[in-house]
């Protein structure tokens, strides 16, 4: 188990234990962190599982393929540090990782 | 269930049973349907059969269909048109239903968005998520300007003669628009948050083309807000990467961001509704509240349901029993089974 953070829009941190091999948003839905949608249960086909992935967190997280930036050109003020959570693997590397989730989900 | 306030509407089509939804259960019904000899016809707001697999994930893998190990949903939808190929379906794509009225024991009359009207025996609401509908970008304040200078579809490129268009996208719908509106705007700006597009490279190097001559803009950003009066746009302003605000002059705005699914006029048709979305069914014959109107897929709910292609297939061949019963209410139902019965497999070209 790893340690997630979730900062909401208004200011909450919420710190989560995250499976190795599960998702940041699949994290996030199973410990009813707000903020996250998942309309399409993780599918990569929608847009509403969108988190901005914290600065220090960029380069270890890593880019969006190009199938979701596909699928961020729907989503909400993007950023350069918008990733789809569903796409974010947890792992050891990412172990106290923050991410914020947007004002809100398109 | 209430009459339908239009005059003006086309002859009835008549037919057996009157299909609400053309994706992967609306197809298996026909086939069902089909070997029980009774004739559907299907209405769909997508331009093409399919519905969800066809919309939201064609190229992705299905792993479960029972004895398929692997589809992707596009190769799912073509199965099943090819499986329903010897009933002669005839599909009406492009709209939507709208009403439902009762008119007779049973027998409805069914009216559509662009006035066709069916007269069938029974309906199969087989509506998934809701219809296909434009998904609206996230800017504050946009449905003030909606239908007036914001606009998710073009119906008559002729409004647009001489306006200044803002096109948003980065998909084959926006490039489609850009390059058919750009002839006949006064100027035409591309807007979409990165310099990559999803749209067909085609579609891309031709718009490229036209930017390079100074034809139209391409800018990149997101709409942040919109500055206008009274419904009428003025500008766009749009957020940059490194945080600058640009207005964009614009009479209109052409936003496609998608589709997404909204229940519409299934909330209209007087049935009970379970939790104002999922329409409750008898699990012996998925019949709704109102007899002769059935409900299957993902739009149905029962003790247990799960949204599931697979059950929605095995709720159809139910259903088709029951609706035998209204279409030919004096023939018998003997079950047959498609290996030993030469009537069904005649039926299906394959005898």
């Amino acid at each position: 188990m790893v340690q997630i953070t979730y900062i909401h829009v208004d200011g909450t941190e919420r710190t989560v234990d995250g499976e190795i091999g599960s998702t940041v948003m699949e994290t996030a839905i199973k410990n009813n962190v707000p903020g996250i949608e998942a309309e399409c249960g993780g599918a990569c086909a929608c847009s509403t599982c969108h988190v901005y992935v914290d600065e220090a967190w960029a380069v270890t997280t890593g880019e969006p393929s190009p199938m979701e930036e596909d699928m961020l050109d729907f989503a909400f003020e993007v950023r350069p540090n918008s990733r789809l959570s569903c796409q974010i693997k947890v792992t050891d590397a990412l172990d106290g990782l923050v991410v914020r989730t947007p004002e809100r989900q398109a | 269930m209430h009459a339908p306030g239009k005059s003006n509407m086309s002859e009835p089509i008549k037919t057996d049973v009157l299909v609400i939804g053309a994706g992967p259960i609306g197809l298996f019904a026909v086939f069902e349907l089909g070997l029980l000899d009774m004739k559907a016809h299907l209405v769909d707001i997508l331009d093409k059969p399919g519905g969800q697999c066809a919309e939201l994930y064609p190229e992705k893998p299905i792993y479960d269909i029972p004895a398929v190990p692997y589809i992707s949903g596009q190769g799912l939808v073509e199965a099943l048109m090819t499986q329903i190929k010897p009933f002669g379906a005839t599909f009406h794509l492009g709209e939507m239903v709208e009403t439902i009225e009762r008119i007779g024991d049973p027998s409805f009359r069914v009216t559509t968005d662009r006035g066709k009207v069916f007269e069938a025996k029974v309906v199969l609401i087989a509506a998934g998520g809701g219809s296909f509908q434009p998904k609206k970008p996230p800017i504050p304040g946009i449905e003030g300007y909606e239908a007036r200078s914001v606009f998710y579809a073009v119906r008559r490129m002729e409004d647009f003669r001489d306006k200044r268009i803002l096109v948003v996208g980065g998909g084959d719908s926006a490039l489609d628009w850009t390059l058919n509106l750009a002839p006949v705007a006064k100027r035409l700006s591309l807007l979409h948050r990165r310099d990559a597009f999803r749209a067909a490279p085609d579609s891309v190097n031709k718009m490229r083309g036209l930017v390079a001559e100074g034809k139209i803009d391409l800018l990149l950003g997101q709409v942040g807000a919109l500055e206008g009066e009274d419904g009428q746009l003025t500008a766009a302003v749009v957020k940059r990467d490194d945080g600058s605000n640009l207005p964009v002059q614009c009479d209109a705005l052409l936003p496609f961001f998608g589709l997404t699914m909204k229940l519409g006029p299934v909330a209209n048709w007087g049935l009970e509704l379970k939790d104002g979305e999922l329409i409750p069914v008898d699990t012996a014959t998925f019949e709704t509240s109102e007899p002769g109107i059935f409900a299957v897929g993902d739009i149905n709910w029962y003790p247990g349901k799960l949204k599931l292609i697979l059950c929605g297939f095995h709720e159809v061949a139910l259903m088709a029993q029951k609706a035998h019963r209204y279409v030919f209410p004096d023939k018998k139902l003997f079950f047959q089974y498609t290996t030993s019965s030469t009537s069904l497999q005649k039926k299906l070209g394959v005898a």
